[in-house]
């Protein structure tokens, strides 16, 4: 009885975890759909009424608190569609200075949006609108009773991080170095949601992930603060884009994100104020 | 007559095995294969033309690529030894026997040819992971796990290339006449050494060309393997791994490290089908 | 002449008791069923004659265990033979084209069973040196099948299959694949190996002179029955089906007999010189017919009919004419002959048979 019951559980820990693997692979490559439709008005930039469809690149981690505050926006701003495309930020800023026609961009980290603002792609100054805090993700119940970022160090332990080249890998070795630890883990993650899924998947015993992904995971993992994540903090920022096809509505769509709101959706996700 | 002259000088000439001349190929044919040609070595001349030269040789003396690089060719090498191991035997399976099913099992051989690869990673841990369905009892009994191991790699990349030895072989062997296998049993031999002596010294340039298949798409392994197996310099990063992630920060590094895997697979390539695969025509 | 009638029973009293090949085939295969009975005494050469699709070939191959018996039995030399899977059978096959392995030379072909019998590597080469020496093929040892001649290749495949000693070879259509000029001399050499042969040989053709030339018995194989056994001689003289007949080359006719007359199934009665009564067959050669423009009078033959020519084709240096009308026959003659009748397609002749060409038998 039991033993079936936990066989249930672990099929469905799988499923869940292959649908968010199955999910990024399908947000990454979905690029622009929609952005084509953007209404023959979207020129008239005066024009105080948003409409049309409204094009948001934005970072993976940003998924599920942007998707709530895309329907609030369809809702607010009737005859208007928010079109995502979440994707690791590297990769979207990469095609946005290619020429990928969008309106907004929502970066994971300073250095990304830099990409943007330095090939001048983006208009006006970004605005900062929430951190990211790491988390230690550990199997449920925490078997492994992992308390502190040093716990990660313990042998025989399997612990993945993210590849340095990604933002939450790039934390992870801000705060390891900060604590002068020396981790080598089983694998360096392609991306957080990939560092989550092995530990969702019981393949690794923890992850250095951030807070709003574990909060995502519900109780497939647990989380674990540490307090060196306050010395690798991200700073998320969001801007609207020169070219973009809708300004007008881009702009609501950003006044929306920063305002009490925005702010109030992004905090229920585990984010942190800026 | 410009058609004809741009054509031989795209069109690499192999001496005697070309049957004739350009001159005679018909207009409807020429002109999308030239566009075919053209489609596919775009790409590839891009990545040329983009290369950053000046920084290469920089780049490419770092150790990691070469540890990245020795890693792909002896994880796909094993990869393609796997599969010949299983794919083979499988394909005669397929090809000379009869039973109830057989054409489900056929196409259960090929879905890993469809299924994303990240999708066939995410199954195989779910199989071979640690806490999989088999993977807890090689835990359990040999202290067996293979995630985050180079042998990892290797079943993430037979996983994915073993279909494609199979497919060919079992067309090979389709296509190979089985009474010189009853030919073999009437001069003494079991089923077994006839297979042995007989069909598969007579199907071998099928085998190879299958082999070749599987090995190119072993090298070129990303999805299966870096789910299946993670990322871990010298132990689990292959080289698309390495390209993947110098990508995110680093384009230019990502372009030279893709020349060296191309360079390195048109050399593996260009001197296998010298030496085998000419037997099969 | 006594050894005309050579019974299978007779055969099998040559050869020590229990020696030889016993055997009744039953093959079913849906709307096709095979059952043959074949005897045979070491040193016997039968050849297995019938049309495209009789079962000649599914007879060999359950003799060889590759298909599998559905009922009867099988023995040689005593040994029952039905369960026993094709490598542990005492049998060498020669197939149709050969099926030399492509990638073996010929040595190695030969040497393959030997080798497969449990003989070292060079046991099985000096054996293999040995057959192909017999065959008078020293100087093709290193050579590739596809190095061959189609002659070459035969002997090659023989050999091989006689190098595994086996208690009955199998040799299926084992000059067909040749061309007209190699065939007749293979066709001899063939002829002197089978004399050799100490064991049974069963051969599968539907070439009646290979069959005639290269066995001692015929058994003719019909939609998967034997229609007639008998030596070559006998089944030559003898036909009984109209397949048989046209193999040999004559005109077959059944009817019933009262004396010296037989009144065919066809139509019209036969004069004969036997004396016979009840059901027989009437056979004569083509040769054996006359043809004239009008009806002959004061002609001695009693059998003459009036036919329409049905069409007309060269026959070796004669013509071949095909008749309709009363009794369908063929009849051959010579191209002066047939130009002086002005033979054509429609055109109206008599055929007249004498009474001392026809034989008659009982059916």
């Amino acid at each position: 009885m039991t033993r079936s019951a936990r066989r249930t559980r672990t099929l469905r820990t799988a499923a869940a975890g292959a649908v968010a693997l199955l999910a990024l692979g399908a947000c990454s490559s979905s690029s622009s759909d929609g952005s084509s439709s953007s209404g023959p008005d979207s020129s008239a930039s005066s024009s105080p009424r948003p409409s049309g469809t409204v094009t948001v690149f934005a970072a993976a981690s940003l998924k599920e608190s942007f998707t709530t505050l895309g329907k609030e926006f369809e809702r607010q701003h009737p005859g208007t569609e928010v079109a995502f495309n979440f994707g690791g930020s590297d990769t979207l800023a990469a095609s946005i200075t290619a020429g990928a026609p969008a309106d907004v961009f929502a970066a994971a980290s300073a250095r990304t949006m830099a990409t943007v603002t330095d090939g001048k792609d983006a208009a006006g100054t970004p605005v900062a609108f929430a951190r990211n805090q790491l988390e230690i993700a550990t199997l449920p119940g925490n078997p492994d009773r992992i308390s502190s970022l040093k716990d990660l160090t313990k042998p025989g332990l399997k612990v993945v991080l993210c590849d340095k080249a990604v933002p939450c890998g790039a934390a992870a070795q801000k705060a390891l170095g900060a604590s002068h630890l020396e981790l080598t883990p089983v694998s360096y993650e392609q991306d957080v949601r990939s560092a989550l899924t092995k530990v969702e998947l019981k393949e690794a015993d923890a992850a250095v992930v951030y807070k709003t992904d574990v909060k995502a995971a519900g109780g497939r993992v647990q989380g674990v603060e540490f307090p060196e994540s306050a010395e690798a903090l991200n700073d998320y920022s969001i801007t609207l884009l020169k070219n973009a096809p809708n300004a007008a509505a881009a702009k609501a769509f950003v006044e929306l994100v920063t305002s009490a709101e925005g702010q109030q959706v992004l905090t229920r996700a585990g984010f942190l104020k800026p | 007559m410009t058609e004809v002259d741009r054509a031989r000088t795209v069109v690499p000439e192999s001496g005697a095995r070309r049957a004739r001349a350009l001159g005679g190929v018909p207009l409807p044919l020429l002109l999308p294969a030239l566009v075919g040609l053209a489609f596919l070595l775009l790409p590839l001349l891009a990545l040329l033309i983009r290369a950053p030269w000046r920084s290469l040789p920089q780049q490419l003396t770092s150790a990691e690529v070469w540890q990245a690089l020795q890693l792909s060719l002896v994880s796909a090498t094993a990869a393609t030894a796997v599969s010949l191991v299983l794919g083979v035997p499988l394909a005669w399976l397929l090809a000379r026997t009869d039973f109830p099913g057989r054409g489900l099992v056929r196409a259960l051989v090929t879905l890993p040819l469809v299924l994303p690869p990240v999708v066939g990673g995410v199954a195989l841990l779910l199989a071979l992971g640690r806490g999989g369905v088999v993977g807890q009892w090689l835990d359990a009994w040999f202290g067996i796990t293979l995630p985050f191991t180079t042998a990892g790699v290797v079943v993430a990349e037979a996983f994915v290339a073993m279909p494609f030895l199979v497919i060919s072989v079992e067309g090979t062997l389709r296509a190979a006449d089985p009474r010189y296998e009853e030919a073999a049993t009437t001069l003494g031999a079991s089923r077994f050494t006839a297979f042995r002596r007989v069909t598969l010294p007579l199907i071998a340039p099928g085998i190879a060309a299958g082999a070749v298949l599987a090995w190119a798409r072993a090298l070129g392994e990303f999805g299966a393997t870096i789910t299946f197996a993670g990322n871990f310099p010298g132990r689990t990063q292959t080289m698309p791994l390495a390209v993947y992630l110098a990508l995110q920060n680093d384009p230019a590094a990502a372009i030279a490290l893709s020349l060296v895997l191309l360079t390195v697979s048109i050399a593996v390539l260009a001197g296998l089908r010298d030496r085998w695969m000419t037997a099969s025509t | 002449m006594t050894d005309i009638d050579e019974t299978p029973a007779g055969l099998r009293d040559r050869g020590l008791p229990g020696e030889g090949l016993d055997a009744r085939l039953v093959v079913d295969r849906g709307i096709f069923r095979l059952d043959v009975a074949l005897t045979a005494a070491p040193g016997d050469v039968v050849a297995l004659l019938g049309p495209n699709g009789a079962g000649k070939t599914t007879a060999l191959r359950a003799l060889a265990g590759l298909v599998p018996l559905t009922g009867g039995h099988l023995c040689l030399d005593g040994a029952a033979l039905d369960r026993t899977p094709p490598e542990a059978r005492p049998v060498g096959v020669v197939f149709q084209d050969y099926l030399l392995f492509p990638h073996l030379s010929a040595l190695d072909n030969v040497a393959f069973g030997p080798r497969c019998r449990g003989a070292t590597k060079a046991e099985a080469r000096a054996q293999a040196a040995g057959w192909l020496a017999r065959m008078g093929l020293t100087g093709h040892a290193g050579a590739k099948p596809r190095r061959l001649s189609g002659g070459q290749a035969q002997r090659v495949a023989l050999a091989r299959a006689l190098a595994t000693r086996p208690r009955l070879l199998l040799l299926d259509e084992p000059l067909a694949a040749l061309d007209a000029r190699t065939r007749l001399e293979v066709r001899a050499q063939l002829r002197r190996h089978l004399a050799e042969f100490e064991a049974v040989a069963v051969l599968v053709t539907h070439d009646p002179l290979d069959a005639m030339v290269l066995a001692d018995r015929l058994v003719v194989v019909e939609h998967g029955r034997v229609v007639q056994e008998g030596t070559p001689s006998d089944i030559a003289r003898r036909p009984r089906t109209d397949y048989v007949a046209q193999l040999v080359g004559l005109n077959l006719y059944r009817g019933q007999a009262d004396g010296h007359t037989v009144r065919l199934e066809a139509g019209p009665a036969l004069t004969i010189t036997e004396d016979l009564s009840g059901p027989v067959f009437v056979a004569f050669p083509p040769g054996a017919v006359t043809l004239h423009r009008d009806r002959p009078t004061g002609s001695s033959a009693r059998n003459l009919w009036r036919c329409e020519v049905a069409g007309l084709e060269t026959h070796g240096d004669q013509i071949r004419a095909d008749l309709t009308g009363t009794l369908p026959l063929t009849a051959d003659l010579t191209t002066v002959a047939a130009a002086e009748l002005g033979l054509h397609p429609g055109a109206v002749v008599w055929a007249a048979v004498k009474a001392a060409q026809t034989h008659a038998y009982p059916a």
